[in-house]
């Protein structure tokens, strides 16, 4: 896809999260808003995948760490075909494999079960080992939330990474800015976050997270470079597109009611 | 009789298995010589992986490696497999069902002088809580041998609770192993002693000194702890209507619980639990601490007695 085509489709997976949101009643619109861009890049021009073929062996792996964005995940799963459209609006409900986090026992296209933060970026790594174990040229991407980046377990696993020289993982850093309680400075500072990572031997890069030319120039980068994990560090916008959203921490948890959710629509229109 | 710890059954079934399945792989998290692993890595050099101290990502490494075909076993303690990493088994390995193996050593009060930190009483009930989990508590080097052997074997999550200190081999070349179900040890009729790994070979003396006086004692191998044998522990209740069970691992959410379950669902009987009790273990001679925790044939014995007084 083009840079235009891209924005669309973003919209379009925005427009899903509302939807999907609105319908369940609950969730997490903060975080699946702002990867939105990281995520259609990833899924639409990156990923190698079939998802006709959910368990074809030379597709790229994808874990979403921060299982809360389940919303934004699920919607670029089903706008690929991976499953009907239409289930988008089951999410958390009883009987539907759209887990309020993803399941993969429930969901094609799901690779590991998350939603416990910090855990993702050690079974990326797991991987990444077991692609290059099988000198398979298969890459691995995760994505981890900035308030994630707390967790000990995310640094267990950076060193490994960089241990290993895992030149074919890449995680994304949804960088919002924002946890449940407030400022991630305020309550828990993480910064500097790329002197961290590549105090571990990653290469990490700052970028602008919803612009598609910075995005895609990342993974590009990422994807060129020898005997290093890389790290892209993506400034974002929590809540970004729906005005009434944007940079708020309550939106983190919760989910539009009609009117707002009708409200939201309208903007993303 | 010949003693050999249940470690070193795990790791050489570990190394004959590396040897035709290219597919197994082994990580440690920097107790190789402890847990044994390292003969495999001697082996096998580009199948294992020593990711250091940190625990959660051995485990979040070794499901990474699964969902790539591997067969990753997972070697530590088992206080840090069960305990420290327990989220990690529960929601990234259990509930994605993962095909990953965890070999958890120096289990029980026989780890020794290294004190209650290192010494696991409460694995049990820790892993016989996970859906999609088996668990596995192998009385001697032959049986952890098998278990581990049908771990691989196995589709799914597997822990094996092993031990450090050499323990007598009961079982042969010939025995059975099938998973989830129990191993009647000795035929008897008065009461039955439903033992499981290093408290087996105590639950046989017992059942050799109840005989001297008169008391016949059944004794079953419960290497299974999950799924359990619940027909094994039925049939036990219906016919020697008393039972006392025997584990080096805390009563409170172990084998006795687990038991009881069972005989109070189907088939109530009195019943007596040989165990820790609401208790950290301490430091000591691991044979001093079997004396010093009640773990001994002779206590067993003295809960026989007991048993059989409340019997109808």
């Amino acid at each position: 896809m083009d840079i235009a085509q891209l924005e669309e489709q973003a919209k379009k997976i925005r427009q899903d999260i509302i939807k999907m949101l609105g319908a369940a009643g609950s969730g997490h619109p903060g975080g699946s808003l702002s990867s939105t861009d990281l995520m259609t890049a990833l899924f639409f021009n990156i990923l190698r995948q079939k998802p006709k073929e959910p368990r074809w062996p030379g597709r790229d792996r994808f874990i979403l760490s921060k299982g809360h964005c389940a919303p934004v995940l699920y919607a670029c799963l089903a706008e690929l075909g991976y499953f009907p459209i239409e289930q988008l609006l089951t999410l958390r409900k009883l009987g539907s494999c759209l887990q309020g986090h993803p399941s993969c026992q429930d969901v094609a296209g799901v690779e590991v079960s998350t939603g416990s933060l910090g855990m993702g970026l050690s079974v990326a790594t797991g991987m990444a080992l077991g692609a290059k174990f099988d000198q398979s040229d298969v890459r691995v991407y995760c994505l981890v939330g900035d308030g994630e980046l707390q967790e000990g377990q995310i640094w267990e696993a950076a060193m490994s990474a960089g241990h290993y020289r895992l030149d074919n993982l890449c995680c994304i850093v949804d960088n919002n800015d924002l946890q449940i309680d407030g400022r991630i400075k305020e309550v828990m500072n993480v910064y500097p976050i790329a002197d961290k990572f590549k105090a571990f031997g990653w290469q990490a890069m700052e970028i602008e997270g919803h612009d598609f030319k910075q995005i895609l120039a990342a993974y590009d980068r990422a994807s060129k470079t020898k005997e290093k994990p890389t790290v892209i560090i993506a400034r974002t916008i929590k809540g970004k597109g729906i005005s009434f959203m944007e940079d708020q921490e309550e939106w983190h948890g919760k989910a539009p009611n009609k009117e707002l959710t009708a409200k939201a629509l309208k903007e993303l229109e | 009789m010949e003693k050999k710890a249940t470690r070193h059954g795990y790791s050489e079934a570990l190394i004959e298995m590396g040897a035709t399945n290219k597919n197994i792989v082994v990580l440690d998290a920097d107790l190789s010589r402890s847990t044994s692993s390292e003969l495999f890595k001697k082996k096998f050099p580009e199948r294992f992986f020593n990711v250091g101290v940190a625990e959660q990502n051995l485990l979040g490494l070794a499901a990474g490696l699964s969902l790539m075909g591997k067969i990753p076993f997972a070697s530590t303690y088992s206080v840090f497999a069960s305990g420290r990493a327990w989220e990690q088994l529960r929601t990234t390995i259990c509930y994605s069902n993962l095909n990953v193996k965890i070999g958890g050593s120096h289990g029980g009060i026989l780890t020794g002088p290294d004190g209650a930190s290192h010494q696991a009483l409460e694995e049990f009930a820790l892993t016989r809580v996970l859906p999609n989990l088996t668990v596995f508590v192998p009385c001697d080097f032959l049986e952890a041998k098998k278990a581990t052997i049908a771990a691989a074997e196995l589709k799914g999550p597997v822990y094996i609770r092993l031990g450090r200190e050499p323990l007598p081999v009961l079982t042969t070349q010939e025995t059975p192993f099938i998973p989830g179900e129990g191993l009647l040890m000795k035929e008897g009729r008065d009461v039955t002693i439903i033992a499981c790994g290093s408290l087996v070979a105590e639950a046989l003396q017992a059942a050799a000194l109840l005989e001297k006086e008169k008391i016949s004692a059944r004794v079953i191998n419960i290497h299974s702890l999950k799924p359990l044998d619940e027909n094994i522990i039925i049939k036990a209740a219906r016919e020697t209507k008393a039972i006392v069970t025997a584990e080096e691992h805390e009563i409170y959410g172990g084998l006795g619980s687990a038991v009881s379950e069972v005989v109070v669902k189907n088939y109530p009987v009195p019943l007596e639990m040989v165990g820790l009790a609401d208790s950290f273990g301490t430091s000591g001679a691991p044979e001093e601490l079997m004396r010093f925790f009640h773990l001994k044939d002779v206590d067993i014995v003295a809960a026989v007695k007991k048993v059989i007084t409340r019997k109808g």
